[in-house]
């Protein structure tokens, strides 16, 4: 079976700071990323979504060559890139970054009909998406008329409708309270069924969507294995302060 | 107004404040109170009037389309440039905006003049530029095109490119992330350019007295028509002040109409 995503990653951001690592994740596999402030999570997310170029090293998704630096010859001058609208990457953040001047609906067709849907069909999968975040009924809202639990439910339903190879959450619900939190990590848990790379501060995530974890610091894979086995077995001061933050919400042992 | 945050500030601003507004507003009164009623409606709808009122919008409304169609461009490429070109790009944009206009006129001539370097090969082509209503156009779009840049390229600063960002993620080409986000979201900045250009443009004096001259019918715009009545021997200044008042009637209907339609259209912050 072709991994769903391989990835050799080196780029060189400053002579203080460089990514290097590895990531190979099998079709329909969450992988959670953690590190401390600074360990390249933001450059790996643009690594992977085509913000920034590779210094070395390739990524492949479902196969298909997506970044090669080394390749490079008279007609390829900076290795193969392919931009960000051609990966089939979909990035999900912190804020939900709704078009403010689309509705919901459109916000969610806007990728099916981007990729050649027709008005029709893009807006029907829309509406089936909104059904499925749990907001029936709230496709002509705009964006400002929504509450942040709203307005994140939306982005998750309109990242999701491009059925994308690679699903890139990046601290999807830091900016939430607790309890809409909760609800938008259940609706991941529930309905995230592309291959993902989840970054994220809070190993109750990792625990919650994740089936893998991998560990950075300093640009580097510290430590990975599954969530369960690397919080049990923390292997650097950082895997340790996650492993005592779910030991006191008591949340190993409800994992399973 | 003077109710909620503005009671927090020094009270004694009102002074100036209503200095300044009397400033605006009362030389317009003073204009209008020097109507002569009985000859305003002979003044407005002489043949001269209604010539350079129709040229007056038409050449207006030419100059602020190709404000928008160059203008727009270039306000996309300083909003995405780095800091540094952007700067200097603002800065040449910004240089006709504090130029007299009719040095503006000079320099139009100059280029396109039968001796200057376009000019010269026009004129080979058997194209004459200057003196036509052409060059009215040229001269409106060259004094008004700054205000459509500035404006629009705020506009699309404030946006930022996050959302656009979205849009490829999205799998959205490059035209649709134009017409579907960036545009969309620079509205209210491409409106208020539209505004402040056309303003500029049917206002236009100097740069179109030096490089299109003065010739009724074809380059004789209301603000030159107001010029030569006011300056003309044996006319009475009636017509001139009959054709401002004109020029003023023209320029609100045209700055409501935008207004109102600024008005229908979705006008939301971006969150976060």
């Amino acid at each position: 079976m072709t991994a769903a995503l391989s990835a050799r990653m080196r780029v060189v951001r400053s002579s203080a700071f460089e990514l290097d690592l590895d990531l190979e994740l099998a079709p329909g596999e969450r992988v959670a990323v953690m590190g401390p402030s600074g360990a390249g999570k933001s450059t790996l997310v643009a690594a992977l979504a085509g913000f920034v170029r590779l210094d070395a090293g390739r990524i492949q998704l479902d196969g298909e060559v997506v970044a090669d630096a080394s390749v490079r010859g008279t007609t390829v001058r900076r290795g193969i890139h392919v931009a960000p609208m051609d990966r089939g990457v979909v990035l999900l953040g912190q804020d939900a970054r709704l078009f403010p001047h689309l509705s919901a609906r459109e916000n969610v067709a806007f990728g099916p009909r981007a990729r050649g849907h027709s008005r029709t069909d893009a807006r029907r999968a829309a509406d089936e998406w909104l059904d499925r975040v749990g907001l029936a009924g709230f496709g002509d809202r705009m964006p400002a008329q929504l509450s942040g639990g709203q307005q994140q439910r939306v982005a998750v339903a309109r990242a999701l409708a491009v059925e994308p190879r690679l699903v890139l959450l990046d601290e999807p619900l830091t900016s939430l309270d607790i309890q809409t939190a909760a609800e938008i990590r259940m609706l991941l848990a529930d309905q995230l069924r592309s291959t993902a790379v989840v970054i994220t501060h809070d190993p109750v995530d990792a625990l919650a969507i994740a089936d893998r974890l991998v560990v950075i610091e300093r640009g580097m894979v510290a430590q990975h294995g599954s969530v369960r086995e690397v919080l049990l077995h923390p292997a650097t001061p950082f895997a340790q302060a996650l492993s005592d933050h779910v030991r006191i919400a008591g949340r190993i042992g409800d994992a399973d | 107004m003077s109710s909620g945050t503005g009671t927090l500030l020094p009270r004694s601003l009102i002074v100036p404040a209503l200095l300044g507004l009397a400033f605006l507003v009362v030389p317009l009164i003073a204009l209008i109170a020097r109507v002569q009623w009985n000859t305003f409606w002979d003044d407005i709808t002489s043949t001269e009037a209604v010539q350079a009122l129709g040229l007056s919008l038409g050449t207006a409304l030419a100059a602020t389309g190709f404000c928008v169609l160059l203008g727009v461009p270039l306000a996309l490429l300083i909003a995405r440039s780095s800091p540094r070109i952007a700067a200097v790009l603002r800065a040449l944009v910004t240089v006709p905006l504090v130029l007299p206009p009719m040095v503006g006129g000079v320099a139009l001539l100059f280029l396109f003049g039968r001796r200057g370097w376009v000019g010269g090969l026009l004129a080979e082509a058997g194209v004459a530029l200057p003196f036509t209503t052409t060059a009215v156009v040229m001269a409106q779009t060259f004094v008004a095109l700054p205000f459509l840049v500035l404006a629009v390229e705020g506009s699309l600063r404030a946006t930022g490119a996050d959302l656009e960002q979205v849009a490829a993620g999205l799998g959205a080409g490059r035209w649709m992330i134009l017409r579907r986000v960036t545009l969309p979201l620079a509205a209210p900045g491409l409106i208020a350019g539209v505004v402040l250009s056309f303003a500029r443009a049917i206002g236009e004096f100097g740069a179109t007295a030096l490089f299109a001259g003065n010739a009724p019918g074809t380059t004789q715009t209301m603000p030159l028509a107001i010029y030569t009545a006011f300056n003309g021997a044996g006319i009475t200044q009636g017509t001139a002040v009959a054709l401002s008042l004109l020029l003023l009637v023209t320029a609100l209907a045209v700055l409501l109409l935008v207004r109102g339609w600024r008005g229908e259209a979705p006008r939301r912050g971006v969150p976060g």
